[in-house]
């Protein structure tokens, strides 16, 4: 359980990145910090892993205050993928992922074979194991990055956009995976994202951030969809939109869903 | 061809004294610029003033600087240690720039992300930081390998041994061939280390040549 008890950051300026920010990310639960871009969100992630402290307030895993740990140690502790991977470009593939067991004190040939593994977890090809990433496309890339999060078997899996940087076919393939892959491994997931969809397809819990890390609403995906707590959120969701306002229509004794302009989307089962 | 033939013996000898002296001054320019650079990188406030003080250093005129060392040091004016000193300072004052751009030039995605998966600050740039800086960092070892060897000649006006002294030699004596003699050599010896750089680099970085075939 990561657990954020009234977190503040102020820049050196004296204005804050986040104010008085509280919220729970459950054991083995998916929560996604969804907010558009200098909202905080990404300030919040990485006050977890020590990439950056709070001005006040305290960030606790499992009741442990994280400031009490060693940044170095806690960071190797927690996976962590970034936006298009995060790939040191001057590794090889298995080189990468089997850095975190090397860091972890792992040997040379067991970090290997658990990078290998790592591979067929997320669906890569062995062969690529030694091409750099450069040679990947971005979706491999990403699984990469996420093969590497995985490998030392953390129970923390921190992701900062990490779907962002490639297209909508591969994002959403990506986030069946993910899916897929949680449902089997049960980590406790921070995600951040600026992309409604992409929170309502993970998410167990999605935080709704306004500026400086405010929470303008939390709930499961059905609850913020269906009673947005205020304006910001209604606009931010788009619960107006054509796609999210969808209607049923006959099609010669086949029930079809349309948006509110009338374009199919898929047809309806009972 | 009838003074190389003539004088085989002291044109290998020279040679061996210009590259005793370019080598361990290029090599010595390298350890220095490298941490200046690094920490010029990781402490912005340090930068622009480290740049302009090695900067400074480049206006220096070298003649006066090859007196002057050794009247602060108390060495020797002919001196290797002399002439390896004062090409040093030339060499760290163009190596610190690059080596500074060199760091820079390593993508903040990857900085990052090392630090995010556990490495520390030290390790971190043994692994990370200082392989990616090879590219830019090889560019600017390249005009400093160039700039040293030619640089060295300067030392044989004060009588420092090198292939300089045969211009001085050459010139006073009114023999062609020994100015040309010791021209060629140079601008060889020159184009060798500028070789074995490039070679050196592309062993080096692998995955930079991965990237451009793509």
């Amino acid at each position: 359980m990561i657990e954020f008890d009234r977190v503040t950051k102020r820049y050196a300026d004296g204005s804050p990145a986040v104010a008085d920010v509280s919220f729970t990310v459950p054991s083995h639960k998916t929560v996604v910090l969804v907010g558009s871009s200098g909202s905080g969100k990404t300030t919040l992630l990485r006050m977890v892993n020590r990439m950056v402290d709070p001005t006040s307030g305290r960030v606790l895993i499992d009741d442990v205050d994280v400031t009490t740990m060693d940044p170095v140690r806690l960071r190797r502790s927690i996976g962590y993928v970034l936006q298009s991977g995060g790939l040191l470009p001057h590794r090889t593939v298995v080189e990468n992922i089997a850095i975190v067991p090397r860091l972890n004190g792992a040997t040379r040939p067991d970090a290997r074979e658990r990078a290998l593994t790592m591979l067929d977890t997320v669906g890569l090809d062995r062969d690529l194991a030694s091409r750099f990433p450069a040679q990947l496309s971005g979706g491999q890339q990403q699984r990469v990055g996420v093969a590497r999060a995985l490998a030392s078997d953390p129970n923390i899996l921190l992701m900062d956009e990490p779907f962002g940087a490639v297209d909508p076919i591969v994002r959403r393939s990506l986030q069946h995976e993910l899916r897929e892959l949680q449902r089997t491994l049960g980590k406790t997931i921070l995600f951040v994202t600026h992309d409604i969809d992409e929170a309502l397809a993970l998410a167990d819990e999605i935080i709704i951030v306004a500026a400086h890390g405010v929470i303008a609403q939390r709930g499961t995906p059905t609850e913020i969809l269906t009673r947005p707590a205020n304006a910001f959120v209604a606009e931010f969701v788009g619960v107006d939109r054509p796609e999210r306002r969808l209607r049923l229509a006959d099609a010669a004794g086949v029930e079809v869903v349309t948006d509110a302009s009338g374009r199919p989307i898929g047809t309806l089962e009972r | 061809m009838k003074w190389l033939n003539q004088n085989v013996g002291s044109l290998l000898e020279l040679t061996v004294a210009h590259l005793a002296l370019a080598v361990p001054a290029i090599l010595l320019s390298l350890v220095i610029a490298v941490p200046i650079g690094w920490t010029a990188q990781r402490l912005r406030w340090a930068r622009d003033p480290a740049l302009a003080l090695v900067g400074v250093l480049y206006a220096i005129p070298s003649l006066p600087l090859f007196v002057l060392v050794p009247v602060v040091l108390g060495i020797g004016i002919r001196s290797s240690a002399n002439a390896i000193i004062v090409l040093t300072v030339y060499a760290t004052a163009i190596m610190v720039r690059s080596a500074a751009d060199a760091f820079s030039s390593v993508p903040l995605e990857a900085r990052m992300s090392a630090t995010a998966i556990g490495y520390s600050t030290w390790h971190r740039f043994w692994s990370v930081d200082l392989p990616l800086a090879i590219p830019v960092m090889l560019a600017g070892l390249r005009v400093v390998v160039v700039s040293t060897v030619s640089l060295v000649t300067v030392g044989s006006v004060i009588g420092i041994p090198s292939l300089g002294t045969l211009f001085t030699d050459g010139f006073q004596r009114g023999i062609v061939a020994e100015v040309a003699a010791g021209l060629i050599v140079t601008v060889l010896i020159a184009l060798v280390l500028d070789g074995m750089c490039i070679l050196a680099g592309r062993a080096l970085t692998p995955w930079a040549r991965a990237a451009e075939a793509r």
